[in-house]
């Protein structure tokens, strides 16, 4: 079996983001970038499967602009076998990203398709879902637990309710949560090991699909600011307040 | 303009995320239709007739829907969506499910957590874990939305009178089985829908600590949460994780212990009317959200609190 894992390039996790001054977006601009950390696992779970003997290859896949190799060769690094990087400058919409997923399908026939569960930049979740749309193939969004049984995948989904299990046909399009696993880091002698692996860059052009955005952003605006708190001195006084000041309790 | 919206329920009642969409559906404006799709749902579709505000409930009750599998419900949304203007749903781990699978087979693209609704076509959504809204303006013809619920109030569950309609389901599509759901057990008022929330973090410890932040919320009628911190670390289940990737909360109170208050976590419960941190750390970022802080040993002050209460 083969698996094809797309990957993101983000701002890193732990940066917080700053509107530009003319609301057109975010500023990037010498801003610490990072892979998507959902994708991070939606990777690990895909190598530790190879290691398993599960499958036999781990393709990555990513889509943006030139410098999205950075986040690919990373996934070589942890150890992907190859990497196809679709170069467009657009910022594209999730149903133009899975339109794209569906030709890489078609060209790679990969068993399973995993993706993380959202970008931690636009926060949309849809990819995967999309992707298994256009695939006509089964989804299961929000992994915490995968195993293959019997030629069908066995899903844990964590669920505002708790824990779900489904069962999905293969070839299937998985998305990873958090705790699906715990990423490993790529050691040194693997990052240049990654530098040498296969990475096959694709124009978006080439493609000949139709990836127009169907949105338009007007404006990016900073989020309302709340008013400043005080520090109380001890539990009581808290109480207090919360009584008397705040009146919640 | 005629609006769909998907109902979440449990087949009996209405969850009351779908109250909160439906006054997003209110604020695009036009008819509105609930479809209620379960597997013995008749008790739902009862429950969502007497919302205020509906214009038909469209009942769809079938085998094939049982455990709400994404591709049975998408195959049924996209069968409706022709006479409609917008579907909405909530932006919870149901809606999230089906909703981008519906509009990728619409081909058309979803507008993912809105918090508000500027006109039929334009909304503003966070982005960047709430650091940033997005105000966008969607050309497709039909409108995929998800609602983040906090960010509207919840629609009027009783005094309707709408008439249920009955709707047949598409064909199972053979692709995947609902196995089954555990939940924990909690008598505890549900997180989403609870006024007063108190949640432990990586500082509680272990799991056995967070029975300190059970009686508090006894005594307030609270709900318990956690930060991803605390779910990872093992000492509650995930459906206790509140922030970016768990839920996203605005009570009135929201108690953050022993929380140093990660950018993921603020996005989930920045919202909430008053926020109270509770740290040892005076540096914790959680108190730059906070309207009242106490640095402190919680060990020590949760105790006090329960007394104190």
């Amino acid at each position: 079996m083969k698996v094809l894992v797309g990957v993101k390039r983000v701002l890193d996790p732990q940066v917080k983001a700053r509107v530009k001054a003319d609301k057109s977006g975010i500023d990037l601009t010498n801003a610490k970038m990072t892979m998507n950390p959902f994708c991070e696992n939606a990777v690990e779970e895909a190598i530790r499967l190879r290691e398993a003997g599960t499958i036999e290859e781990v393709i990555v896949l990513s889509i943006g602009a030139a410098k999205s190799e950075e986040t690919l060769r990373n996934a070589l690094a942890l150890g992907a076998d190859r990497a196809i990087l679709v170069l467009t400058e657009d910022v594209l919409e999730p149903l133009a990203l899975a339109k794209i997923f569906k030709a890489i399908v078609a060209k790679e026939t990969p068993d399973l398709v995993l993706v993380g569960k959202q970008a931690i930049d636009d926060e949309c979740n849809q990819t995967g879902q999309m992707v298994s749309a256009l695939l006509g193939w089964p989804q299961a969004t929000f992994a915490s637990k995968l195993e293959i049984v019997d030629g069908t995948a066995q899903v844990t989904r964590e669920v505002d309710s708790g824990l779900e299990t489904i069962n999905v046909n293969i070839p299937a399009v998985i998305s990873a949560d958090l705790r699906l696993n715990e990423p490993r880091y790529a050691s040194l002698p693997n990052v240049m090991k990654a530098k040498r692996k296969p990475l096959e860059k694709i124009d978006i052009a080439d493609l000949g699909l139709d990836t127009a955005n169907r949105m338009t952003t007007i404006e990016v605006m900073e989020p309302p600011a709340r008013a400043s708190g005080v520090m109380v001195e001890n539990v009581a006084e808290l109480v207090e307040k919360l009584r008397n000041e705040a009146k919640v309790i | 303009m005629s609006i769909l919206v998907i109902a979440e329920h449990d087949n009996a009642t209405l969850v009351g995320a779908t109250l909160n969409t439906v006054t997003a559906a209110q604020q695009i404006g036009g008819d509105i239709d609930l479809l209620v799709a379960g597997n013995g749902c008749s008790g739902a579709a009862q429950a969502a007739s007497q919302v205020v505000g509906i214009n038909r409930v469209l009942l769809t009750d079938d085998a094939s829907l049982e455990g709400f599998l994404a591709e049975n419900v998408a195959d049924l949304v996209v069968s409706l969506a022709g006479n409609y203007t917008h579907v909405l749903a909530a932006a919870t781990t149901f809606g999230k499910n089906f909703m981008p699978r519906a509009a990728a087979l619409l081909d058309v693209s979803q507008i993912s957590e809105i918090s508000e609704v500027i006109s039929a076509d334009t909304f503003v959504r966070p982005v960047y874990a709430g650091n940033a809204m997005a105000k966008v303006q969607s050309s497709d013809s039909i409108k995929l939305i998800t609602v983040r619920t906090t960010k509207f109030d919840a629609a009027a569950e009783t005094g309707g009178d709408a008439a249920i309609e009955t709707s047949t389901a598409a064909a199972d599509s053979g692709l995947s089985r609902f196995v089954g759901v555990s939940t924990s057990e909690s008598e505890r008022v549900e997180l989403t829908s609870a006024s007063i929330v108190i949640s432990g973090g990586r500082g509680m410890q272990n799991g056995e600590n967070f029975h300190m932040l059970d009686s508090v919320a006894d005594k307030l009628g609270a709900a318990v949460g956690a930060s991803r911190a605390a779910v990872d670390a093992g000492f509650v289940p995930n459906d206790y994780q509140v922030g970016q990737t768990g839920k996203v909360i605005a009570p009135d109170l929201y108690i953050a212990v022993g929380i140093s208050g990660a950018i993921q976590h603020l996005a989930g419960m920045k919202d909430s009317k008053t926020i109270v941190a509770i740290n040892k750390d005076s540096e914790a970022p959680i108190f730059q959200v906070a309207d009242y802080g106490l640095v402190a040993d919680l060990f020590e002050a949760v105790p006090e609190l329960d007394k104190a209460l």
